[in-house]
């Protein structure tokens, strides 16, 4: 194993010494104070200031700890405030798609459904709110796996049941489905968890980048495909709506 | 990538548009729609709430004119932008929605105020009214205009301005003053202000003055006199959809002005509810529940206000009975503020859903004493049925119910009052994404609760009235078309547990009145 790594270990002196009360140091009181040379301490602080780690003051260019740090140890995104942020895009991505919108998000060993949007015909539909789809054969469940490494944990430590005739079952396949999902930004579910029935989905990241969640649609086969796989509007369709919700969460434009 | 906008692309189809204007208690808004009703662009502005007193709260009328040019402009530019080929004069009318209530006057010859508008909420004429009330009390005019005497309306507001603006009196008898809600003083101005504007206001806004008859649909003589209000301020009373003028403001020309509705009204007409004993309910802050009643007004015994629905054009009026809940989503609002256990609104949901049910506790939010149907201003709020079993997550639990059960019992008031049982509910705004909440509500209600895609149905009814107008649309059955349902939630609450549960809501509702000794 290799041995601790400096920077890192002066890093991690420099926030302590910043931490506790309201305390506010210049540069010199900070490299005296743990024996650094000015220009290692600042180097340090500027890259801690571009993580948000650290703030300098403007006036004085006295350092502070950074915001980022508090909301380091509350990163949780409530569900239900993801339902919230995502209710307008996703009532829209069902009426342009004319197909059942979903967002899911990574519950135990499998995808979570916490918001369902009919699809825009007058047929008998009932909420999924609450339902769980299964990680290795769902769109939604595939572009967690891809995007959030513990999704992709808990979706490699799963039974790989074979759903239908077409489900991925081994594990070398699945893992090549994720790259394409990687390189295309989203995934399809082509008749892999019901027979005739297609999805497609993309990731939902917040303010740090960070996948909370996957948005999609489901339908009859014969409406979600055409004779290329899925129809290309409806994974940009699918695309804008993940990428609407994303900025709603905070995250930047891409 | 490339840049992405606002709305998903390519979902929206080419021209042609109808615009709508909402002009709410705390902004102005423009949105403008595409055929399907759906959304195509949007602008918002805010504008001050002015607090002079505790309980009086005002508006500057002209703030809210520049503002809602200046949100018409910007919601035309947008379209501009993310509509390839798009033109103003894809536009083809123009609708107004507003705070309702809200009460101005102003010089018909300088187009000025003559005072800050005077705010719905604004209680500075609770004794006007009490006095107003005589020995009758406040149903005094109920059987004319279906409202009690409360400081709400706007009736009592222009007698409080005549009162205490020095020579306003004088110059309002001289045919001098015009007065309006907010519906008049927006079209008087977009149809040319002090060059010809058009002084009108429609038949939902007009109910809501305390002046109109709701059966002849005009001014009412004897009331005008009783509260003294001269008819030479009045606006002319109008249906709801029809051109009233053209207006040229924010990049369009000669666009025609085709609608006016009352917020909640608005809301009743975007939701679709055309037909007798459909209803909506609206979860903002406050909840207002609207039931269609028909060509007839219905008296209210059970607490209820009795308005007008919508007209369009020379059709038959339609009402409404009206139920208003003064605390629900504050409620949650107050848990995070006030309360600090939850630190976003959504997060009641998580709290409450941690829990299987309210662990024995209910939670009647009488903050400033009880609305529909009680009418109880000496209530206050209490948390009954404490143990030391309960947790902050049963009165998590609690406070969603206590929007659910008020709303049970505005629905009871408006079956007592029609004869007509609560088929399904149409619900929009904020709380809609609240799924815990919206299951209770059907449980409590027995009856589905159905949300529609379209979050913004007030703008998208004062749309439909005014597309309907100039024939952009043909007929009701075509925006019934354009609606569509987003979620149902079916009642699975057994029938014993709702109303044991119900009997114990009641009693908690009990245990508020009354805490206010006799009054100042």
């Amino acid at each position: 194993m290799p041995g601790p790594i400096q920077s890192l270990e002066r890093a991690a002196a420099i926030l302590r010494l910043l931490a506790g009360g309201e305390r506010r140091l210049g540069l010199s009181d900070v490299a005296s104070s743990l024996g650094l040379a000015k220009g290692t301490a600042h180097g340090i602080l500027r890259t801690l200031q571009q993580e948000g780690f650290v703030e300098q003051d403007p006036v004085t260019g006295k350092y502070q700890l950074g915001a980022e740090l508090l909301r380091l140890g509350n990163s949780y995104l409530d569900v239900h405030e993801l339902r919230a942020r995502a209710l307008v895009w996703t009532d829209d991505l069902a009426r342009s798609s004319g197909e059942a919108a979903y967002l899911g998000v990574l519950h135990q060993q499998g995808v979570l459904i916490v918001h369902h949007v009919f699809r825009p015909d007058d047929s008998r539909q009932v909420l999924d709110v609450g339902a769980m789809q299964p990680l290795h054969s769902t769109a939604l469940g595939k572009v967690l796996a891809a995007y959030d490494p513990v999704a992709h944990r808990e979706a490699a430590e799963s039974e790989w049941s074979a759903l239908t005739a077409r489900t991925l079952t081994d594990a070398a396949s699945f893992e090549e489905e994720l790259a394409l999902v990687r390189a295309r930004g989203w995934a399809a579910d082509l008749e892999e968890t019901w027979d005739g029935v297609a999805s497609v989905a993309a990731p939902v990241h917040d303010r740090r980048r960070m996948p909370v969640g996957a948005v999609g649609v489901t339908g009859a086969v014969e409406r979600v495909c055409d004779g290329d796989g899925v129809r290309a509007g409806l994974v940009a369709a699918v695309r804008d709506c993940a990428r609407a919700v994303s900025r709603d969460l905070g995250a930047g434009r891409f | 990538m490339t840049d992405s906008t606002t709305t998903p692309a390519g979902s929206h189809g080419s021209g042609p548009f109808i615009a709508a204007i909402d002009q709410g208690t705390t902004s102005s808004r423009c949105i403008v729609f595409d055929r399907d009703g759906r959304i195509v662009a949007v602008d918002q502005k805010e504008h001050e709430q002015i607090f002079p007193k505790p309980g009086w709260v005002e508006h500057d009328a002209a703030e809210i004119w520049t503002n809602v040019q200046e949100v018409v402009a910007g919601a035309i530019g947008r379209a501009a932008q993310d509509i390839p080929g798009f033109t103003p004069a894809d536009v083809k009318a123009i609708g107004i929605t507003n705070q309702r209530e809200t009460t101005l006057l102003w010089d018909r010859h300088t187009g000025e105020p003559v005072h800050n508008a005077l705010v719905w909420q604004d209680t500075r004429t609770d004794a006007l009214c009490r006095e107003l009330g005589r020995n009758v009390g406040q149903d005094r005019f109920r059987r004319e205009t279906g409202l009690p005497l409360a400081s709400y309306f706007a009736g009592p507001k222009i007698r409080w301005l005549l009162d205490n603006v020095e020579g306003l009196r004088e110059r309002a008898e001289a045919g001098d003053i015009l007065f309006g809600t907010m519906d008049s003083w927006v079209i008087w101005n977009l149809t040319g202000g002090v060059n010809g504007g058009v002084h009108v206001t429609d038949v939902t806004n007009a109910s809501r003055t305390l002046l109109m008859n709701l059966h002849t649909l005009n001014w009412d003589e004897r009331i005008l006199a009783s509260i003294e209000v001269p008819a030479a301020v009045l606006p002319e009373i109008r249906s709801s959809s029809e051109v009233y003028g053209t207006t040229s403001v924010g990049g369009l020309a000669d666009v025609p002005v085709a609608s006016a509705l009352g917020d909640q009204q608005a809301a009743l007409f975007g939701q679709t509810c055309f037909s007798e004993g459909e209803a909506k309910s609206t979860y903002g802050t406050g909840t207002f529940m609207l039931m269609n009643t028909g060509d007839t007004p219905v008296n209210s015994y059970n607490g209820l206000i009795t308005t007008v629905g919508y007209r369009i054009g020379d059709a038959d009026p339609v009402y409404a009975l009206e139920g208003s809940i003064a605390v629900t989503g504050s409620l949650v609002q107050w848990m995070r503020d006030q309360m600090g256990l939850i630190s976003t609104a959504a997060e009641i949901e998580t709290l409450a859903s941690s829990v299987e049910d309210n662990g024995g506790a209910y939670f009647v939010p009488a903050f400033s004493g009880l609305f529909a149907p009680y009418w109880r201003d000496d209530a206050r709020g209490v948390i009954a049925g404490l143990t030391r079993y309960v947790t902050k997550a049963h009165i998590a639990r609690a406070v969603l119910e206590a929007t659910a059960w008020q709303t049970r019992e505005i629905a009871d008031a408006m079956t007592k009052d029609s004869g007509v049982d609560l088929t399904a509910l149409k619900v929009d705004g904020g709380m809609t994404s609240n799924n815990l909440l919206m299951q209770t509500l059907a449980d409590f209600l027995d009856a589905p609760v159905v949300r529609p895609m379209v979050a913004e149905t007030t703008c998208l009814g004062a749309a439909y009235a005014a597309g309907l107008a100039v024939g952009f649309w043909p007929d009701t059955d075509a925006l019934r078309a354009n609606w569509k349902r987003a979620a149902e939630w079916t009642p699975r609450m057994d029938a014993a547990k709702r109303d044991r549960e119900y009997k114990s809501w009641l009693k908690a509702v009990q245990a508020t009145m009354g805490w206010i000794d006799e009054e100042h």
